[in-house]
């Protein structure tokens, strides 16, 4: 059974983005770049797969720009068998993503992907759905557990107030949650050898896949700053400010 | 005993900072031209190459013109040249410039960089040229053979929990093996302070002698940018006993970088090199130029300024030292990174010959004789007594740094150093020093900035402040010097916690927010604290631009 892993090259989760002055986008100059971790988390879960015999190969997938490749060699140290980049410097969103993966999948027959719940850069939460959609297979979102069975695959998902197990026919969709798993730190061995293991890249066009964006980004602004509080002297003085100054009561 | 497993190059290189990256383009220049087979890896334990870099920095292109001439077709880096000079004396109101810049501060033909974005450039040409380079790994310890030399380094465990045990995500550390390993550690560095002792490499030689620098990157309003604009400062807030000043660079893109260096043979143990540097943000000359502005990026980071008296011995079996862990930076200058990357491209040279023309002596003698012909050792001696000239406060240093420069250093005379954990004066002997409230504005706290240098430590892991005895911080740092490292460290990481009764207190280490400015390690007053490796990939992650 082979099991594909998108994985998405995003800003660093550790460093604080900064908007540009002009308010077109967010600063990427010169900034850390690494893999999404929900998506590490989407490889580990193929590897122990893999691992448990389940699983016979991984394969991780990649839709961006050239540098996306270390992404890809990321995934590899952590222990995909191959890797599939589909170059683009468009920017890219999740539905053109959505298509890229269908064409990809029709080639490459996967009976499960297994990809991060959204990305931390847009956090727009839509690929796996979106997938699922244009594929029409079933789709177990925000896993926090997958255990394959016979034909299928039973997925614990974490909704509101709870957990929800769903059983899924293969082939699937899987979006991962934070619980799923803890990835393992790629040893310096294994990133070695993930140099030397095969990395395809692959254009839009041969996909026969239009990846131009849909979305307009009108501006992108900081969140305002939190105001420093003020001490009250007694309730009186309290309900007055709620009241006249913040407008609240 | 030992399960790890183990890796063998022929060269190994500790640090991807100027200096490693220069020795391992040059080895495999050399090797390449020559087309002979030649393992370089280098091992850096920032999260990328330049996460972990920090320099002011007004660069001078003289070693890189050596290395890669033609760097600017290469897209290298170096896009703000320094137009104008400007040194200024600060009173607490007043501002007045000098008439001359000092020679030393003279910029023409240099380039105001970022550091960190010029190492990843080089890195990518190391790569290219078939150089690895593993971000993330530390090396944790040094390798011995049978007969006591280096034969490399091993990486530090990951997964190991703040208990000692092993986590479930437990990797052991490998060995890495090679004919000659390069320490290209930097400032400090934790394994070259090991090699000093277990090869008596400081005998003879002055103790190094240190700065702490503390560096924040600002994108200011348009209009007041002015690149190429450099602006050096003595004077207030550092009292005239105290060696310290600021430096202020304008870059392209709107970018500051701004930050102030405080000597650490500093004797008032009330002093807060972090409160000065905000301090002096707020002086009536400096403050406009951050008004309307955003501070993006901070950091901080320790500077060898021992200079000439206190280069170690720079070789010993299996390996050598370059750059700033041997201390090779030109103080006068506050300039570092040219000199460590010629020593990086000379120690090359010297370990390829070595390798290549068949000596079988483990310890290439062959460096330190090519770094005495060139022009690293002549600038540094030019300039030898410059720094401990300003032992006696800042007039003496500023009438003798005018005499070494008229006379080119030329005296027949050398001034020497003080370890500078033995300046500090007893708490009670001192005068107390009150700091201003942050404003928020152009000056901060130390939390917020210390978010900004985006540090980041797995939390679950053993401290790497590690401390030679536990009773130490209170009986002594506390009860003398009213605990010193709560003020000196630039990123909070060390508290004083009381009970609620304000009895029984105790240091609480605050590991996962250090930045690895190595100022503990240096400072403490009973050398009780020793800085050691976290897990790789751990501590800062300045961005591009730092
Ligand atoms: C505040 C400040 C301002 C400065 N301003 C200037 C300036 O304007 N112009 C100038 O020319 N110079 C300046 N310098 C000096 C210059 O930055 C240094 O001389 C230069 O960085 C030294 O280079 P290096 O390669 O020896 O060490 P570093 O640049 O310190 O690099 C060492 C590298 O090794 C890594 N490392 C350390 N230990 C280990 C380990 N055990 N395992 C794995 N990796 C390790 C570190 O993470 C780091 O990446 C300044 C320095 C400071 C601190
Ligand atoms: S703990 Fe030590 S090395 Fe870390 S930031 Fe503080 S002074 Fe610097």
């Amino acid at each position: 059974m082979k099991v594909l892993v998108p994985v998405k090259r995003v800003v660093d989760y550790n460093v604080k983005v900064r908007v540009k002055a002009d308010g077109s986008g967010v600063e990427t100059a010169n900034v850390k770049f690494s893999m999404n971790p929900f998506d590490e988390i989407a490889v580990e879960e193929a590897v122990r797969l893999k691992e448990a015999g389940k699983a016979s190969e991984v394969v991780a997938v990649s839709i961006g720009p050239a540098t996306a490749q270390e992404t890809l060699r990321t995934a590899l140290a952590i222990g995909a068998d191959r890797a599939i980049l589909v170059q683009t410097d468009a920017e890219v969103q999740p539905l053109g993503v959505a298509k890229a993966l269908k064409a990809l999948i029709e080639k490459e027959a996967p009976q499960i992907v297994l990809l991060g719940k959204q990305a931390i850069d847009g956090d727009c939460n839509q690929t796996g759905q979106m997938l699922a959609a244009l594929l029409g297979w079933p789709q177990g979102t925000f896993a926090s557990k997958v255990v394959p069975g016979d034909g299928v695959l039973t997925v614990t998902r974490e909704i509101d107030g709870g957990l929800e197990t769903v059983e899924l026919t293969l082939p699937a969709v899987v979006t991962t949650d934070l619980r799923l798993n803890e990835p393992r730190y790629a040893s310096l061995p294994n990133i070695m050898k993930a140099k030397k293991k095969p990395l395809e890249t692959v254009t839009a066009e041969s996909l026969g896949v239009d990846l131009s964006p849909r979305l307009t980004t009108l501006k992108v602004a900081e969140p305002p700053k939190r105001k420093a509080g003020i001490k009250v002297s007694d309730v009186g003085a309290l309900v007055d400010k709620l009241r006249n100054d913040a407008r609240v009561i | 005993m030992s399960t790890r497993d183990s890796l063998e190059f022929d060269v190994l290189v500790i640090g991807a900072g100027p200096s490693g990256l220069s020795a391992a383009i040059r080895l495999k220049q050399l090797a390449n031209e020559a087309g002979q087979e030649l393992s370089v890896c280098v091992i850096e334990k920032g999260s990328e190459v330049g996460a972990h870099l920090l320099s002011g920095a007004v660069f001078e292109p003289h070693a890189l013109d050596e290395l890669i001439p033609d760097w600017k077709d290469k897209g290298a880096p170096l896009t703000t040249p320094a137009r104008e000079d400007h040194f200024v004396f600060l009173t607490e109101t007043k501002a007045h410039k000098f008439p001359v810049t000092p020679p030393q501060m003279n910029n023409h033909g240099n380039f105001i960089i970022s550091l960190g974005n010029l190492a990843r450039w080089m890195a990518a040409q190391a790569e290219e040229l078939g150089v690895e380079i593993y971000p993330g790994f530390a090396a944790a310890e040094v390798l011995y053979d049978e007969q006591g030399a280096v034969k490399g380094v091993a990486t530090g465990d990951m997964g190991i929990g703040k208990d000692g045990a092993k986590t479930a995500n437990y990797t052991p550390g490998m060995e890495l093996h090679a004919k000659q390993t390069i320490f290209a550690e930097g400032c400090r560095g934790s394994l070259t302070k090991t090699l000093f002792e277990t090869f008596n490499l400081r005998d003879g030689v002055d103790p190094q002698t240190y700065g702490l620098g503390i560096k924040e990157l600002w994108e200011i309003d348009p209009a007041k940018s002015q690149p190429g604009l450099i602006v050096h400062t003595i004077g207030w807030p550092m009292d005239a006993k105290t060696y310290g000043g600021s430096w202020l660079y304008h870059m392209d893109g709107n970018l500051v970088s701004v930050g102030f260096v405080v000597g650490l043979d500093y004797a008032n143990p009330h002093l807060s090199p972090f409160e000065e540097f905000q301090r002096y943000k707020t002086h009536p000359a400096i403050r406009p130029t951050f008004e309307g502005g955003r501070r993006i990026a901070y950091g901080a980071r320790a500077l060898s300024e021992g200079g000439f008296q206190s280069i170690p011995k720079l070789t010993f079996p299996g390996g050598l030292i370059v750059g700033d862990a041997a201390g090779f930076l030109n103080v006068p200058k506050i300039k570092g990174n040219h000199t460590a990357m010629k020593s990086g491209m000379v120690a090359a040279e010297a370990v390829y010959e070595h390798l290549t023309g068949g000596s079988n002596g483990r310890e290439v003698v062959e460096y330190p004789e090519r770094l005495k012909a060139s022009w690293v050792w002549s600038e540094l001696h030019a300039v030898r007594n410059i720094r401990p000239g300003f032992q006696k406060g800042l007039w003496a240093g500023l009438a003798n740094a005018a005499f070494e420069t008229a006379t080119r250093g030329k005296a027949p005379w050398t001034l020497h150093h003080h370890a500078d954990h033995t300046t500090l004066k007893k708490a009670a002997e001192a005068p107390p020093i009150v700091y201003p409230k942050p404003d928020g504005v152009v000056s901060f706290d130390r939390l917020s900035s210390v978010y900004l240098s985006n540090t980041n430590h797995e939390e679950n892991q053993p401290a790497h402040l590690t401390l030679k005895d536990a009773e130490t911080p209170i009986r002594v740092n506390l009860a003398l010097y009213d605990a010193p490292e709560t003020r000196y460290c630039p990123a909070g990481v060390y508290e004083i916690v009381r009970a609620e009764d304000g009895t029984a207190p105790r240091l609480q280490i605050n590991a996962q927010n250090c930045v690895h400015c190595k100022t503990c390690d240096i400072k403490d007053p009973t050398q009780n604290i020793n800085w050691v490796v976290p897990e790789g990939g751990g501590g800062p992650n300045y961005p591009g631009g730092m």
